[in-house]
């Protein structure tokens, strides 16, 4: 049993390694980059980013109670206490404690 | 005698400086990842208490938080050492949730050429959270950028493997509750989200990935939408290249550019 448990650990860490390298074995050494590809790699963060905010709240249920409002209300306060201050470590530490007042208090 | 000390005036007015460069590397590399930490650490725990109710103990979360090291995949992993599939199932499995990270090393093939000996473990310490912080993140004045972002994606690992293995070895015993905890990820992205907003060059990109998010997510659902979304992303932004990518081109701001 163990035997197969190390060959899907093994398996999953080389094909996540490789889903991390790929752009890495395309592009390697000296060989050129397409204007295309720099530009993807200009542009992608930006869009990646806002992708991973849709993927973090992707498990939203507007459907039913509380219809998401934990998860939305933090959101706006990260949003919110972030235009006001600028400051990353502010934002993320009230809108985290907020969000878990929510969750274990006032919407369990 | 006067010259003697005043030489080792001197000295120690060297080693003061030298520790205060790392002083302050410690300092920006901690604020950096501080809500990488608090995300991490109780996700891991979630993750190792999870694994060791599934009859796999710390060793078994430290093997995978050192090799495996994707959050949302050694959830799924968990999964799959309960109920076995093939490897090929496993394989096809693995790249359609981890696909998106070939995406990731598009925007880093110039910058990580530059890590020489360390560009491998750059490479693989590439998680969702680590890149985000190498795209936004900007080095402090005085302090050797490449050392820095080294740095960060190393500590993001430590706190991911100890969570895991704290989490495998006493997570029962954690009475604090961290419901919610995890939101710090969440607003970790908000916040890069936010910052890349205000300053981005186009914003054009941005709401691509929002669109592209959103449209795939109701048709898909929440559990397969991303690697369309991706797709459908990179395609818009291909098309949109003669509008957005002039406007790119000169991006000093981000850990990103050179």
């Amino acid at each position: 049993m163990n035997d197969s448990a190390l060959a899907i650990v093994c398996t999953v860490a080389a094909v996540t390694v490789f889903c991390r390298a790929l752009p890495f074995l395309f592009f390697h050494g000296s060989r050129p980059i397409p204007p295309a590809v720099t530009y993807l790699g200009l542009a992608l963060p930006y869009a990646v980013i806002s992708l991973l905010v849709v993927y973090c709240l992707r498990g939203i249920d507007l459907s039913a109670s509380p219809f998401g409002a934990p998860e939305l209300i933090a959101s706006v306060l990260t949003v919110l206490v972030h235009l006001w201050k600028r400051n990353n470590l502010l934002s993320i530490g009230v809108a985290t404690a907020a969000y878990m007042l929510m969750v274990q208090f006032l919407f369990r | 005698m006067p010259l003697k000390s005043g030489n080792s005036f001197i000295k120690l007015n060297g080693e003061t400086k030298m520790s205060n460069k790392s002083t302050k590397m410690i300092q920006a590399v901690f604020t950096a990842t501080a809500p990488v930490f608090c995300g991490y650490v109780f996700v891991g725990m979630a993750y190792g208490l999870l694994l060791q109710k599934a009859g796999y103990g710390w060793w078994w979360a430290l093997l995978t938080s050192l090799i495996v090291y994707a959050g949302s995949m050694q959830f799924v992993l968990v999964g799959l050492l309960t109920n076995p599939a093939g490897l090929l199932q496993t394989a096809i499995i693995t790249l359609v949730v981890n696909i998106r990270h070939a995406f990731y090393g598009l925007s880093m093939i110039e910058l990580f050429r530059e890590f020489r000996f360390r560009k491998p473990y750059m490479i693989f310490s590439l998680t969702d959270e680590t890149y985000s912080l190498l795209c936004s993140v900007k080095t402090p004045d005085g302090i050797e950028k490449h050392q820095f972002l080294f740095l960060i994606s190393l500590l993001n690992q430590c706190y991911w493997v100890a969570g895991s293995v704290a989490g495998a070895a006493f997570g029962e015993l954690v009475r604090f509750d961290s419901k919610g905890l995890d939101f710090a990820l969440t607003a970790l992205f908000l916040v890069i989200f936010t910052e890349q907003w205000l300053t981005a060059k186009s914003r054009i990109p941005a709401v691509i990935g929002i669109a592209a998010g959103l449209a795939c997510l109701l048709l898909f659902g929440a559990n397969s939408f991303l690697p369309p979304a991706l797709a459908l992303t990179v395609l818009a932004l291909l098309l949109g290249r003669n509008q957005i990518g002039h406007r790119l081109i000169n991006p000093k701001e981000t850990g990103v550019a050179k």
